[in-house]
């Protein structure tokens, strides 16, 4: 009996160990830092096509200090279960001027972007679903902000 | 001396950990938050005359599993971050989900809700800031859903999912 005791003991420190563990990692990648693989073509040439891994922050998203020209990741409006990577072209009170199709010619389309929005475009304009397409998007939809590319080796430094 | 010290840092070590299971699990499973304002008013924070807006504030059980999947359903009661300012959070029931065709009040317009976006409204129609202001709302804005009413002990019920009846539409 008194071992049966002693092991269950045991199997709940460990069981806690576990537990703390987790919620360590848990605030950490939701509150500090966390890394990500980032895919596709609508990033080019600033991330690659085959996928990189990049260090992502969410400090300054939740201090409203990101700006325009920085790197985000932005939770899809089309899917909530997908997030992209895009780049932060002009927040709320700007006017964007943007292509209507870059394949056909340089007509161009200005819109405002709309109080507590901001407008996201990918650096590949050819290849990118972005605020082109979708209009601005709501700031809360801000997952992090990506600083850091850790993969591929040869491209290890800070991304702006 | 020593003593004291080991007493301080065992005392803040084991209020860390507390911490990041609190945190852990409001953000993961569920968390509790207080509601404030008239908008969704009889269903949370029904006006009462007898007693100061402090007492009367309802408190609900903000479920957080269904952000693993994004699937919310006609009627639940939601809360978001609103899409003019991502600090305030707004409370609603859900009216339309994406492909629904929702028919704006006082008005003869009839809006497709786009692919990941649904349309919310307050039960208080007169006193709400909703989607027939702000238009649909990304999912992804989604924070929470409520549950159950928590506080105070008089009011504590489940929080039924239905919509309400002037916005079931004939087709």
């Amino acid at each position: 009996m008194r071992q049966w005791i002693s092991a269950a003991k045991e199997v709940l420190e460990r069981a806690s160990t576990v537990a703390k563990f987790l919620c360590w990692i848990h605030v950490t990648d939701s509150y500090l830092l966390s890394s990500t693989v980032v895919q596709g073509a609508s990033m080019l040439p600033t991330l690659n096509f085959a996928g990189d891994v990049v260090l992502t922050e969410h400090i300054s998203q939740r201090l409203g200090k990101v700006g325009r020209g920085d790197l985000v990741l932005v939770r899809s409006p089309i899917d909530p279960n997908k997030i992209l990577t895009k780049r932060i072209v002009g927040m709320e009170g700007d006017t964007v001027t943007f292509f209507a199709d870059p394949h056909l010619g340089d007509y161009t389309i200005s819109r405002e972007v709309p109080k507590g929005h901001i407008w996201i475009q990918g650096d590949n304009m050819y290849q990118s679903r972005d605020s082109r397409h979708f209009g601005p998007l709501p700031y809360g939809l801000i997952q992090g902000k990506v600083f850091f590319r850790v993969w591929p080796p040869h491209a290890f430094g800070s991304l702006s | 001396m020593g003593t004291y010290s080991n007493f301080l840092w065992s005392l803040a070590k084991k209020s860390l950990t507390a911490g990041l299971i609190a945190v852990t699990i409001s953000d993961r499973l569920a968390s509790i938050s207080p509601v404030h304002g008239y908008s969704m008013s009889p269903t949370l924070n029904p006006k009462t005359n007898t007693l100061p807006e402090l007492f009367s504030r309802d408190y609900v059980l903000m479920e957080k599993l269904c952000l693993q999947r994004y699937r919310f359903s006609h009627g639940d009661v939601v809360a978001f971050s609103s899409p003019e300012n991502y600090k305030q959070k707004l409370i609603k029931r859900i009216i339309g989900l994406p492909g629904d065709w929702v028919a704006v009040p006082h008005s003869y317009d009839v809006v497709r809700v786009p692919e990941g976006h649904c349309w919310v409204e307050g039960d208080n129609s007169a006193n709400s800031k909703d989607s027939r202001s702000l238009g649909p709302i990304p999912l992804g804005l989604i924070c929470g859903r409520a549950t159950h009413i928590v506080w105070p002990p008089r009011r504590i019920s489940k929080l039924e999912s239905r919509i309400p009846q002037s916005r079931l539409s004939s087709s």
